[in-house]
């Protein structure tokens, strides 16, 4: 049907955006196809140290999900910040990936923790990198015939660390900032570090220059303020009037300090 | 493609037969189609709650969820808490504790309470405060709100 109808089909997933966009007028679809059906892409499985995701999975049952919880905690973490709970009954977790909204909480779990989305047509099937899907504010890698059916997390080694912190104004609102944070140890020094961020720029972004400075040495609160610090500057947050660039990048520096603390903290707590 | 959908949806127990515009939300069928006026609609873009219904059993918010999409589903609104011109123990605790000023966002209020509750039939003051936060009230009383909804759950126990 994506082939038939190209760019005047609108895929309707959770349509927790979707309808607030067509309510305001801002997007006329011709033709929705609604996927709400197409329960095959309701799935929550781990395989080989993969955890695939289907697209039209709710974000409550990945919420409740005990095995999301055991293998993908961040991804569970962060799934119970966004909106409120009669949101996430209907909201998917395909739809909020491809959505790409840069203040989004899942696209920032799946740069953090280098997952991947499957995109689907009548052509086949193509698997993109976190980083190669989102393309700007509310854009993606996406054609307009296919269809993103799955998420694919790489899971990391039981004793990891997460945390995913945001700052907002009331909750369950849009974040500001937020904050993924993977931290595992080995003894005293950090061993392998993911830290992604969303609001702060135009998609979710890694913050390559903090991991570096974290990995191989032992955690501490001077090493988290200079990692915060080395990352803040380069990042280009889009004008809004919940929060000019200059406070959000502010945001940032502590967010990026809580969020490695806390997750510091769950990695020695898990080991001992 | 056809403008117009079939649908077979159970609302508060009864089966209803309908033909619907496709793009027609299932806030304005429960109120236009179905005289069914208790679902408000406040925002009209999912943010306030006023519209909450139970789809299938858990809470949705029906003005971003299409009458068309509700097609072999069991929908409850607040119409349905109440049984033989009783109140709901729910809908008596928010008369006695006046957890309404304007009523409103009520309709949606003692929906999402009423699944809250299912889900933790004794949560703490503070479980309800962030549970409730789903749901907006202009008139900013969610003081008593919340503690319609312990007096609510207090009675739901004891019932």
């Amino acid at each position: 049907m994506l082939d038939e109808f190209g760019d005047r089909g609108r895929v309707l997933a959770g349509g927790q955006s979707l309808f607030q966009l067509m309510n305001f007028r801002v997007v006329k679809p011709e033709n929705l196809i609604d996927i709400n059906s197409v329960i095959e892409l309701d799935y929550i499985r781990s395989d080989d140290g993969i955890m695939a995701i289907g697209a039209r999975t709710r974000q409550s049952t990945l919420e409740r999900s005990r095995e999301a919880d055991e293998r993908v905690p961040l991804m569970v973490e962060a799934v119970k910040n966004v909106a409120h709970p009669s949101v996430r009954n209907r909201g998917t977790v395909g739809g909020s990936v491809a959505y790409a909204d840069p203040a989004s909480e899942l696209p920032a779990v799946v740069l953090a923790m280098d997952g991947e989305v499957v995109l689907s047509s009548s052509r086949g099937e193509r698997v993109l990198p976190a980083a190669e899907f989102f393309r700007g504010p509310y854009t993606n890698a996406c054609s307009a015939d296919e269809l993103l059916t799955e998420v694919r997390l790489p899971e990391w080694p039981y004793g990891t660390g997460h945390a995913f912190l945001e700052f907002r104004r009331k909750h369950g609102s849009y974040a500001l900032v937020g904050c993924a944070a993977l931290v595992h140890l080995d003894g005293e020094s950090v061993d392998r570090v993911a830290i992604s961020l969303c609001g702060v720029d135009e998609t979710p972004v890694r913050a390559f220059k903090a991991e570096e400075l974290v990995v191989g040495n032992a955690p501490s609160e001077e090493l988290f303020e200079e990692a915060a610090e080395a990352v803040a500057p380069e990042l280009n947050p889009l004008p809004d009037p919940k929060g000019s660039p200059e406070y959000r990048r502010k945001l940032a520096k502590v967010f990026i300090r809580r969020t490695l603390d806390l997750a510091v903290r769950r990695a020695k707590g898990e080991r001992s | 493609m056809s403008h117009r959908r079939q649908i077979s949806v159970v609302v508060n127990g009864t089966r209803h037969e309908a033909e619907v515009e496709a793009r027609k939300y299932l806030a304005e069928f429960l109120r236009e189609d179905l005289r069914l006026v208790g679902t408000h609609i406040g925002c009209e873009h999912g943010v306030c709650g006023a519209c909450t219904v139970l789809m299938d059993g858990v809470s949705v918010r029906s003005c971003i969820v299409l009458a068309a999409q509700a097609n072999e589903a069991e929908i409850m609104t607040v119409e349905g808490l109440a049984s033989d011109g009783q109140m709901h123990p729910l809908q008596e605790a928010f008369l006695e504790k006046q957890g309404l000023q304007c009523g409103y966002c009520t309709p949606g209020m003692l929906v999402r309470a009423y699944e809250l509750l299912r889900e933790d039939p004794e949560p703490t003051a503070e479980q309800v405060r962030e549970g409730m936060s789903n749901n907006l009230c202009r008139c900013t009383g969610y003081q008593y709100i919340v503690e319609a909804v312990l007096l609510g759950a207090e009675r739901m126990h004891n019932a």
